[in-house]
């Protein structure tokens, strides 16, 4: 018997259940095709820029810095703004997302702006994020071209781009929206949820930013 | 790594006298549990999550098998493999497998207890393959030789100072100028080194906190990104993962998140929950080529019901540890195995056999706070009593425990004969100290005087108080 058998027939056997067992199927398949809601708090269930406010107070309580710009095109100018404040190169990585693209970078003519995944060597990271949750102040990104992964985590910055009409009340509903922009039982390689820079407290207890991914995160937030 | 569980009570005495160790421990006594109780009173609705969590996995228990089919099938669709392990021996073996079939000579790790269980590190270096704990706390103690003595907190049981002595002795390109005395400085020497460590490693290993079987995911939850490092950067990804770890839905796993983080660190969210359907898409530029789970048993299918099965909805998130005295007076390494703590003195039993595991479920005072802050609301303080009665039951409790009790069993089940004894041997023991309130030293049980004194009985029984109270308050209603 292979293990794959044998661990089943064991579960079956200490359920006291068959292999074929309609009504629980049913339930299970009933449970996966419609979930449940469960508890929802009630903190993120506000309007929309009350899920804004509440989103950047709480990123703001987690160590996640925030900008806010009116319109797309005012992003690259607080992205120099940032790099400058922080004293950094001006230089950043992003992936190939078509909102980051279409912004006017060549406004601002020093910055090195290289794409694609990220090899370690950057200083800053700019992604563009899913969606957000305003009901704990986490980030939602998900991988793939456009916003390859090893940016969220090898740059020593990583600024993230969120336009504040993605940010939702609570997990379930951005997660919701994940699986109807990718299809139901289907996910992108990586969804990444982030709330705040990398941190560690594992050395007595002291909370210490920046463990191995990004020491600083900071949002711009488009249009709130 | 070798089982020290029959040996707690020595453990425990050099705990006890470990002076490093009793300074390190008030770390836990403070900290972990101020900043659940914060976190809690910020949300309502904590406590109704709590029954939503315990009832989802409650329900997934009950339908594990059908849940295990469903999750492999997921994982299969998206491009992944699933590894049925029904012992620690068949998991090392099909991830030694996949490492020698990648050629792998580097292994990085992210946190994960499970390969603590199954002693993974051991395993890979007898055969050639270098396993690299990424996770700072489990960095520091590899460093040491050590295992976790607390399952989120690893190294809690170490002074910074401790810390600085083993990078000053392993990392020999430190010059001895360097000041490493705060915990930011041995942070940024140990990001430094493990960067590398990263790009270098052919294989990622990580745990798993929740398996969703409605999608095929793997989530796991970190908050030093070094999980993401470890999976995102090698060609090979390996998720260990035991069975009850299914969560039916992303719906469901939402609502087991946020009791998770809070009960663990008192924080909304770890800063890191990471969702991974298997391997590098058409679409992506980076991520692993290859995405294996394995499926781990190792006894836990035949925890099923049985009074055990409510063990099977532990979420590691360590609150039972954080809250219980016993944890905080003699630390995680005197359980002497791989879970410490009210959720280690259940499981530990049910895993490695209440032979070897039975002081465990003694180590309590019953005092009920590991219960009582438990985000799934288990039943920890009633396991263990359970586990009493087995271990009294086998007859692998000393003599002295079993005669005693046997002869107060006697007493007890004879009320009247009970009261009769208690009637004179209360004025007796009274009358024999010539009046003193306290005893230190008692025949027959000089281990237990020897750090407390018994505080005197009153002169007369609980009965004979009860009942003339209940006469005094009858006279007063009149």
């Amino acid at each position: 018997m292979s293990g794959r058998e044998a661990i089943l027939a064991k579960v079956r056997a200490s359920l006291k259940a068959q292999p074929e067992d309609g009504p629980r199927l049913a339930a299970v398949e009933r449970r996966m095709a419609k979930p449940p809601r469960g508890v929802i708090p009630a903190r993120g269930q506000l309007s929309p820029e009350g899920r804004v406010e509440l989103f950047a107070s709480l990123a703001e309580k987690f160590a996640t810095t925030v900008a806010r710009v009116r319109d797309p095109a005012d992003v690259p100018e607080a992205v120099a703004a940032y790099l400058r404040s922080r004293n950094l190169p001006s230089a950043i990585r992003l992936g190939a997302d078509k909102r980051l693209a279409g912004m006017p970078w060549q406004g601002q003519r020093a910055m090195e702006v290289r794409t694609g995944p990220s090899d370690g060597n950057d200083e800053a990271g700019v992604s563009h994020a899913f969606a957000a949750v305003a009901e704990t102040g986490t980030l939602v990104l998900v991988s793939g071209r456009d916003n390859p992964s090893t940016v969220n985590f090898l740059p020593e910055h990583h600024i993230v781009v969120l336009n504040a009409g993605d940010v939702d009340g609570d997990l379930e509903t951005a997660l919701a929206k994940v699986r109807k922009s990718f299809g139901r039982g289907k996910m992108p390689r990586t969804v990444n949820l982030i709330t705040g820079p990398s941190r560690s407290g594992d050395i007595e207890q002291k909370i210490i930013l920046g463990a191995h991914g990004p020491r600083a995160l900071h949002v711009i937030l488009v249009g709130a | 790594m070798q089982i020290t569980s029959p040996e707690f009570k020595a453990n425990s005495r050099a705990a006890l006298a470990d002076a490093q160790l009793q300074k390190a421990l008030v770390n836990v006594r403070t900290g972990f549990i101020e900043k659940r109780q914060k976190a809690v009173d910020a949300l309502p609705e904590f406590d109704r999550l709590r029954d939503s969590a315990r009832d989802i996995k409650n329900h997934v228990l009950e339908n594990l098998d059908l849940y295990l089919e469903a999750y492999e099938k997921k994982v299969v669709q998206s491009g992944g493999h699933v590894h049925w392990a029904q012992t620690a021996e068949d998991a090392r073996g099909a991830i030694l497998d996949i490492c020698r079939k990648a050629n792998a000579r580097v292994v990085t790790k992210g946190k994960s207890m499970i390969t603590e269980e199954i002693a993974l590190n051991d395993f890979l270096e007898s055969h050639g393959i270098t396993p690299v704990e990424t996770d700072l706390g489990e960095y520091i103690i590899q460093l040491r030789g050590e295992h976790p003595s607390h399952i989120i907190a690893p190294a809690v049981h170490l002074n910074k100072e401790q810390v600085e002595e083993d990078f000053r002795r392993v990392h020999d390109h430190l010059a001895p100028g360097r000041d490493l005395s705060e915990p930011e400085a041995l942070l940024g020497e140990a990001r430094r080194v493990l960067r590398s460590r990263y790009f270098e490693a052919d294989v990622g290993i990580t745990g798993a906190n929740f398996l969703v079987a409605e999608t095929g995911t793997s989530i796991i939850v970190t908050n030093e990104g070094n999980g993401d490092l470890t999976q995102i950067l090698p060609r090979v990804h390996i998720v260990v993962a035991s069975i009850e770890k299914i969560v039916p839905t992303l719906e469901d796993a939402s609502q087991v998140l946020r009791v998770l983080a809070r009960s663990a660190t008192g924080q909304d969210m770890s800063v890191y929950t990471t969702l991974s359907t298997g391997p590098r898409r058409a679409t992506d530029v980076d991520g692993p080529d290859e995405y294996h789970v394995i499926l781990l048993d190792n006894g836990r299918s035949a925890m099923l019901g049985t009074e055990f099965q409510d063990m099977l909805r532990c979420i590691r998130c360590g609150a039972c540890m954080n809250h219980c005295p016993v944890y905080h007076a003699v630390g995680g390494h005197a359980y002497g195995w791989v879970y410490p703590g009210p959720m280690g003195a259940v499981l530990t039993p049910s895993l490695i056999g209440v032979a070897k595991g039975g002081h465990l479920p003694n180590a309590s005072t019953f005092c009920g706070r590991c219960e009582s802050v438990c985000p799934m609301k288990i039943p920890l303080p009633r396991m263990m009593r359970h586990w009493r009665e087995r271990e009294f039951e086998r007859g692998l409790n000393p003599g002295v425990a079993r005669y005693g009790l046997s002869f107060w069993a006697f007493f007890a089940r004879r009320p009247k004969l009970y009261r009769l004894a208690s009637a004179i041997g209360i004025p007796l023991l009274s009358f024999a100290t010539f009046g003193r309130k306290r005893l230190a030293w008692l025949p027959f049980a000089g281990g237990w005087t020897k750090f407390r004194d018994l505080p005197m009985p009153e002169s007369r029984t609980f009965m004979q108080q009860f009942r003339d109270r209940d006469a005094t308050t009858k006279q007063a209603a009149r």
